[in-house]
């Protein structure tokens, strides 16, 4: 088929009548600005009381003050960058142990796959930073500007001194909260005080300086401007969250089997939803949730909050718009298929519900997971040793032979002491009778040991020979383990490696 | 290419013409933001093109090139070792080693000091090379172990022309000028081999040692424990610097080898010198 070809039979092919909306398509997708209305309930209490603490565990636990003795920071959590340490309460965390970090990610990453599989996106509704800057800055915008009526009227409106004053005043809040925002994320890579005193005072680095303001402006952007945006276009979240969601996970549904036909309320025939579109204006990403199931979704239940208000005016039934599975909801809609409005019909619906099953082979495989991760996690924790002894068999020369025919290997021991106490450890190989240690500018104690110090918080390097007498009978490769000793005489750390000679 | 605009039946909008297998593309129009982004980093690349070195011949209005910065960068690191390269050169070896700040500063700067200029004789990790190349992890030295004779030697260097006070010393072609007989010369080289314990001709080393008194123990003393104010390596011990088998020592007494290294004084810097020192010395085989 050639391509000359193709647009004839397309043309062929075509229907005869186009839809009559050719109107010309714009160039881009424009966004259709969302004024989400003020809404109580439940929900949003519980909204509000987890964006308190979120925010406040996020701008307070930088200033918390954890003693650690002299020298040492003393902020209970603090990334500090120049030392290589992380500090964590009683922790501390050294650069080779960064699987800790790694660990505590795979943890979050199932801990989201099973509350999500149970519970919808509680994530992305309640407590992702998205969500909650988002809401604290559309709180600032109701706050000055007033509710949805009033927004939409002050942007319809004249651009008048009003409208200037009450943009600028939301502008200038949202610039503040940002700041605070940037201020606080320099602050757990800084000693918060000091770094607060050194930025206002224009002394703070560039890098603090840039980091601060890559935060502050992205907070701005992506909870006053982007918004909404962020969930439906930018987060990889949403497109693959659905993997872990089945018929059995709470999610946010309109009970389409009670509430159609929507009507009137004084209308015959129709359902309970009287279609006045409280739980549309109430919804921070703007959509109908009575549509069904969507990918702008966010799963924040204020739709649930703002039906829930109404349905109360009316005297009829809270629940139109519930966390519910979508089992139940085909169970009812199948139960009360055909069935007229009214009472009977919702009786029927309610009937055939089932407490959710939240123990299934899917959040038992979460669960399993979780706990695999979190054991493996306490276990390393747990068996987390203060000193590690690295040995470093030299590879060039792979041995010396010295000039009475003797064999040398030798070796860079590191001694890896996380504590904060200095102290000298003996050092003592086991090797096939004959090698002699030497370790480099070094004093050996009473037994005529070499004694290593470990330097407190710190790694120290020594240099060590054994050294195999001429015409000793060895193996190509001999195995010899390096031990250290502390004062008491017991064994702290050990290492093996291999004594390399001649092939014999 | 279509000659004008379709739209596609079902959704009303305007098709881009391709078409495969009977499907056509949907023309979809892209995001604002993207397209802002789009011409945005249009607009960047166009003004990066003019301020930095981006094309042959153009150098930009910045005057910013990758050389200077890596010279800019070069001349700090300098500038911040300079104090400690003041110290390292006023200080002797010795003095060096018994200090922990230099000492540290001086092992770490001497592995690169010698891996540039003396790993390609002495090898990565000092161990020589048969044929010539001296080990220096080893404990059997020519020109001695001790920190000074060591920096003595990577200053003035051995048997070359142009230093004056280089480590100097010959040993006579004893088979090539005709001096010793082929039968003298094996005879010798058993009475070698005994030194170390390896012969296995106890007549040729009686007569060996004959030769030996008369010809070799002048410069590599009785027993062939060798003399270092004349770089005569010792002949008692198991470290051959030009082989080990009687068929070597016979080509070494035969016709000498006699092995070169520069004066490192000009070329390198006092301080890199004593970094050097410092290192070579604590490779193993310092005395």
């Amino acid at each position: 088929m050639s391509t000359v070809e193709a647009p004839h039979r397309a043309k062929a092919d075509r229907p005869a009548e186009a839809p009559a909306s050719a109107a010309a398509q714009p160039l881009y997708a424009s966004r259709q600005k969302v004024y989400p209305k003020r809404v109580f309930g439940p929900v949003r209490s519980v909204k509000w009381a987890v964006l308190a603490l979120c925010l406040a565990l996020y701008y307070v636990v930088p200033w918390i003050r954890w003693d650690r003795g002299p020298g040492v920071p003393d902020q209970a959590v603090l990334v500090d960058i120049t030392n290589a340490r992380i500090f964590f309460f009683w922790v501390e965390i050294w650069p080779q142990e960064i699987y800790f970090l790694t660990g505590a990610l795979i943890l979050g990453a199932f801990a989201l796959f099973a509350v999500s599989s149970l519970f919808g996106r509680l994530w992305c509704g309640f407590t992702c930073p998205q969500t909650v800057w988002t809401d604290l800055f559309m709180w600032v915008e109701r706050w000055i500007q007033g509710d949805r009526n009033a927004r939409m009227k002050l942007d319809q409106g004249p651009h008048n001194a009003n409208y200037w004053t009450r943009k600028g005043l939301t502008h200038l809040v949202w610039a503040l909260i940002a700041a605070a925002t940037g201020g606080a994320w320099v602050m757990y890579f800084n000693d918060a005080p000091t770094i607060t005193r050194e930025f206002l005072a224009g002394e703070a680095g560039v890098q603090v300086y840039f980091f601060f303001g890559l935060f502050a402006g992205f907070t701005y952007l992506l909870a006053g401007w982007a918004r909404e945006q962020v969930c439906t276009y930018m987060c990889p979240w949403p497109r693959f969250q659905a993997a872990m969601l089945d018929e059995n996970s709470l999610v946010v549904t309109y009970r389409d089997w009670r509430g159609e036909p929507r009507g009137k309320l004084k209308a015959e025939g129709v359902g309970d939803c009287v279609d006045c579109f409280a739980c549309v204006h109430v919804c921070p990403t703007g959509i109908d949730i009575r549509d069904g199931q969507q990918l702008e979704c966010i799963g924040c239940g204020l739709c649930v909050d703002a039906c829930d208000s109404v349905m109360g005016k009316l005297g009829r039934p809270k629940g139109l718009v519930a966390f519910e599975t979508l089992k139940n909801l085909s169970a009812s809609a199948a139960a009360t298929a055909g069935m007229a409005p009214g009472e009977a019909r919702f009786a029927a619906g309610m009937a055939v519900r089932h407490v959710p099953r939240f123990i299934r082979p899917r959040t038992m495989m979460y669960a399993g997971a979780l706990a695999v991760v979190s054991l493996v996690m306490l276990g390393a924790f747990l068996m987390r040793s203060t000193l590690d002894v690295t040995v470093l068999r030299d590879r060039a020369p792979l041995f010396v032979r010295l000039s009475d025919g003797s064999i040398r290997n030798g070796y860079t021991i590191k001694i890896v002491n996380k504590t904060r106490e200095q102290a000298a450890l003996a050092l003592e190989i086991q090797a096939p009778a004959g090698i002699r240690m030497v370790v480099q500018d070094v004093e050996n104690d009473a037994r005529g040991r070499p004694l290593l110090t470990r330097r407190a918080d710190g790694i120290a390097q020594y240099r060590v020979f054994l050294t195999a007498p001429h015409g000793m009978r060895l193996h190509d490769d001999t195995p010899v383990t390096f031990r250290l000793l502390d004062a008491q005489g017991r064994a702290v750390a050990s290492q093996s490696s291999n004594f390399l000679g001649p092939k014999s | 290419m279509p000659t004008k605009i379709e739209k596609d039946g079902l959704t009303g909008r305007e098709t881009t013409g391709h078409e495969w297998d009977g499907l056509k593309e949907l023309n979809t129009p892209l995001p604002k933001w993207w397209l802002y982004s789009f011409y945005a980093c249009i607009a960047f690349a166009a003004v990066w093109v003019v301020i930095y070195p981006s094309w042959p011949g153009w150098n930009g209005t910045s005057g910013w090139i990758a050389r200077e910065a890596i010279v800019g960068e070069m001349a700090e690191a300098t500038a911040r070792n300079a104090p400690m390269m003041a110290r390292l050169r006023e200080a002797t070896p010795t003095q060096i080693a018994a200090d922990p700040q230099m000492r540290d500063f001086a092992l770490a700067g001497g592995r690169v000091a010698f891996a540039n200029n003396c790993a390609a004789c002495h090898g990565a990790g000092g161990q020589g090379a048969v044929g010539g190349y001296p080990a220096l992890v080893d404990d059997d030295w020519l020109w001695g172990g001790s920190l000074e004779a060591i920096q003595t030697t990577i200053r003035h260097g051995i048997r070359n022309a142009e230093d004056n006070e280089a480590r100097t010393s010959l040993m006579p072609r004893f088979g090539a000028d005709g001096m010793l007989t082929a039968a003298q010369i094996g005879d010798v080289a058993e009475y070698v081999l005994s030194l170390s314990g390896q012969s296995t001709d106890a007549a040729a080393v009686a007569r060996g040692e004959t030769v030996y008194a008369e010809n070799c123990v002048a410069c590599h003393a009785e027993r062939g424990v060798g003399n270092r104010e004349l770089g005569a390596p010792r002949l008692s011990d198991l470290v051959w610097l030009h082989g080990g088998t009687k068929r070597d020592i016979i080509a070494m007494v035969n016709n000498p080898r006699m092995g070169v290294m520069p004066a490192w004084q000009g070329r390198l810097d006092p301080a890199t010198i004593n970094m050097l020192t410092v290192y070579v010395h604590a490779l193993g085989g310092g005395e």
